[in-house]
């Protein structure tokens, strides 16, 4: 037999040189005439050991990592083929501990399988959830999917059951499943990282929740900052289609369900469910009141499933192990696994899949390794820019949906950045801000004016404007934008505002144990 | 680095009528056009508004609204370094200011020669691999000043 050696082509290994790398292999291959079969896989999520290779031995895999372009020749005089000695061995993968203290479901297949074959993903448990799903039927599936607990990962944490339940129940000629793939919370790749490394997943999920809710269309909204992950959906989707996967008969059952991508184009919020809808019908991005929830009037006024891409690819495992298995899992309301994204100033970043209930400091300190810059962690900004700023003091949180919502945070899409000591949180303050003003959809005055009021106020700060008169004013803008806005985009820019001026006072130029609560 | 095509109705109207068909077709419709002529020409507007059956100003309101599209065709190179918090915290915005500066442009902006427009982009997803930009669709993380200067160098700066 060939020797199979896998090869990461996620975008982050392709940023660290993956491309680099493969050529590399292949002048390799062919100067030594070898004749190598090469695997191009997703990423196994440990990014500061990207780019990662693989070599399957009779012990297993046997990864090296991080691996340039000119490490290459060195890796076969060493025996690269037969798992050889070198000093970017890493040996098995599963026993490096980043991966073994993980719980794998959703991600179950990501970076092991080769991502565009039907017959990998069949032979890695794939579609085993959806022949599941079609023996059960609607009623069925959707009680599986409540009973798990699986709360919508896309931020707000809605029972995915209860939302398909609704559209179930609705009646329309056609209904359909869109797949909230904007992913535009800084600090989170998860969305993104399955598309690109398991993307049948993703499609397997959309179709169980198309015979769930009946609808027969789907949409997946990715992003155009993803042209990767566009790139090998699109081609799954294709292979799908081919195959029976997707179309007028879905394996082979009486039901139909097929799936178009469509791109975004640079609007963070068009990542709200109501403007990503107004988006796809070829809108502005502006957000809807609601009701009527999209789940009644939705895409095009039709009854509609807006579910996040975890969400989704969450959904065949629960159906192909069992939902008990999924909720046995985590704590109190916040069931089964989250893919936790490790990222900014981190030693050990990637991605970290776990039950819930890790605290905030085992994440960091422990899983993550401290700051990449070696100095202290001084702040960990945990949901995304709408998410809190959290010091050390609050690292016994749990992360669970109501632990950080009791802290006046939130968990969000599950990105967590670490800061180290040279951050200025006056700076991060001003950032959400103004983040904020480029993003608003307009709709509304205190997100629109609010945020770029909000500026102006912290520049002042910033310039030593220090008077109990102007933090007053930035605390009351903030409380007026929480309450007066229709989304969270304006609801929830005070969250990084407030707590880094509630946990980081000094830096707004006021004296510990003074600052606004 | 393909270059774009100049500004021809008759292309323009090709791109909008294989398009329209589909259900909401305004958005995929403005991206080919940009994917032809590196951005969304003027002239285009009332062709888009005819095949849709809408308004100037409504497909004009659309344009406007996405961060995306372009009024002007960019420069021979579109840089786009990340601006968000994941990147901020392993220095993006010391590089970005080192760019700006050694580009002599601001966001947005192409140098005179026009060999390089530089825009700001608020997350790659490569927060794992912070600080990353993407110059002409290709991926780049862990930035730091020598490999940005490598990139400066590749689009003919320095
Ligand atoms: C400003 C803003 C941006 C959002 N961005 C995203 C996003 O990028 N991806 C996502 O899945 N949900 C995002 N959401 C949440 C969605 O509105 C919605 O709750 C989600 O798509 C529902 O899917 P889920 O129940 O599976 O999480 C965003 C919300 C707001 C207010
Ligand atoms: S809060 Fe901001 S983004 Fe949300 S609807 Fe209002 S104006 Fe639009």
């Amino acid at each position: 037999m060939k020797p199979r050696l896998f090869v990461s082509r996620d975008a982050g290994a392709l940023a660290l040189g993956a491309d680099e790398v493969e050529r590399a292999i292949i002048a390799a291959e062919r100067r030594r005439g070898l004749d190598i079969e090469i695997v191009r896989t997703g990423s196994r999520g440990l990014f500061w050991l990207e780019p990662m290779i693989e070599i399957a031995t009779a012990e297993g895999r046997i990864a090296y990592g991080p691996v340039q372009a000119g490490d290459v020749e060195a890796l076969f005089d060493a025996g690269l083929l037969d798992g050889g000695a070198h000093p970017l061995r890493l040996g098995r993968p599963e026993d490096i501990p980043f991966l073994k203290r993980q719980t794998r479901l959703t991600f179950a297949r990501c970076g092991i399988v080769d991502r565009l074959s039907l017959d990998d993903y069949r032979a890695h448990g794939g579609y085993r959830g959806l022949e599941r799903a079609i023996a059960l039927g609607p009623a069925a599936i959707i009680e599986e999917i409540v009973t798990s607990g699986l709360r919508g990962r896309g931020g707000a944490g809605f029972p995915t059951g209860i939302k398909w339940r609704t559209t179930a129940q609705a009646e329309a000629p056609q209904k359909y499943i869109v797949c909230n793939a904007d992913e535009g919370d800084s600090g989170t790749f998860a969305d993104r990282m399955i598309m690109e490394g398991d993307p049948f997943v993703l499609i397997e999920g959309m179709t169980i929740a198309g015979i769930a809710a009946g609808a027969t269309k789907g949409y997946v909204y990715i992003r155009s900052e993803y042209p990767h992950a566009i790139e090998i959906l699109g081609r799954a989707i294709a292979i799908a289609q081919r195959a029976g996967c997707l179309g007028a008969r879905v394996l082979a059952s009486p039901y139909a369900f097929d799936l178009e991508i469509r791109v975004g184009a640079g609007a963070y919020v068009c990542g709200e469910e109501t403007a990503l809808l107004e988006s796809l019908e070829g809108k502005r991005g502006m957000v809807r009141a609601k009701p009527p929830l999209p789940a009644h009037k939705g895409l095009f006024g039709r009854p509609t499933v807006v579910n996040n891409v975890i969400s989704l690819a969450s959904v065949p495992v629960i159906l192909a192990e069992g939902a008990a298995a999924y909720r046995d899992l985590g704590l109190g309301r916040s069931r089964g696994t989250m893919p936790i994204q490790l990222a900014g100033n981190l030693r050990h970043r990637g991605l970290f899949e776990a039950a819930f209930g890790l605290t905030l400091g085992e994440l960091v300190d422990d899983i993550g390794g401290g700051t990449a810059t070696l100095r202290p962690v001084r702040a960990v900004q945990v949901g995304g820019p709408l998410g809190a700023y959290f010091p050390r003091a609050l690292f016994d949180t749990q992360f669970d949906y109501e632990a950080f919502a009791a802290k006046n945070g939130l968990i969000g899409h599950g990105g967590v950045v670490v800061f180290d000591d040279t951050v200025d949180m006056a700076r991060q303050a001003r950032f959400a801000m103004e983040f904020c003003a480029i993003e608003s959809c307009g709709k509304c005055t205190p997100c629109r004016i609010g945020s770029t009021r909000g500026v102006e106020v912290i520049d002042r700060v910033i310039a030593g404007d220090r008077r109990p008169e102007t933090l007053a004013l930035l605390t009351e803008l903030c409380e007026t934008m929480r309450l007066g806005s229709l989304c969270a985009l304006g609801g929830f820019v005070p969250y990084p505002v407030i707590s880094a001026l509630t946990h980081f006072p000094e830096d707004f130029g006021i004296r510990r144990g003074a600052a606004a609560a | 680095m393909p270059g774009f095509e100049p500004w021809s109705a008759e292309r323009g109207g090709a791109i909008i009528a294989a398009h329209k068909g589909q259900e909401g077709a305004t958005l995929p419709i403005l991206h080919a056009l940009q994917d032809a002529f590196g951005h969304v020409p003027r002239a285009a507007i009332p062709l888009i508004a005819e095949a849709l059956n809408l308004s100037r100003a409504e497909v004009h309101g659309v344009v406007s609204f996405y961060h995306d599209f372009r009024d002007a065709a960019p420069g021979a190179h579109v840089l786009k370094l990340c601006r968000a918090e994941a990147c901020q915290a392993m220095g993006a915005d010391a590089l970005s200011d080192a760019a700006r500066e050694q580009l002599s442009i601001d966001w947005g902006e192409t140098t005179p020669d026009g060999s390089v427009t530089l825009e700001p982009v608020f997350c790659l997803g490569l927060c794992a691999c912070a600080p990353a930009a993407m110059l002409d669709g290709k991926v780049f993380g862990g930035l730091d000043r020598a490999r940005l200067d490598g990139l400066l160098k590749r689009v003919g700066q320095r």
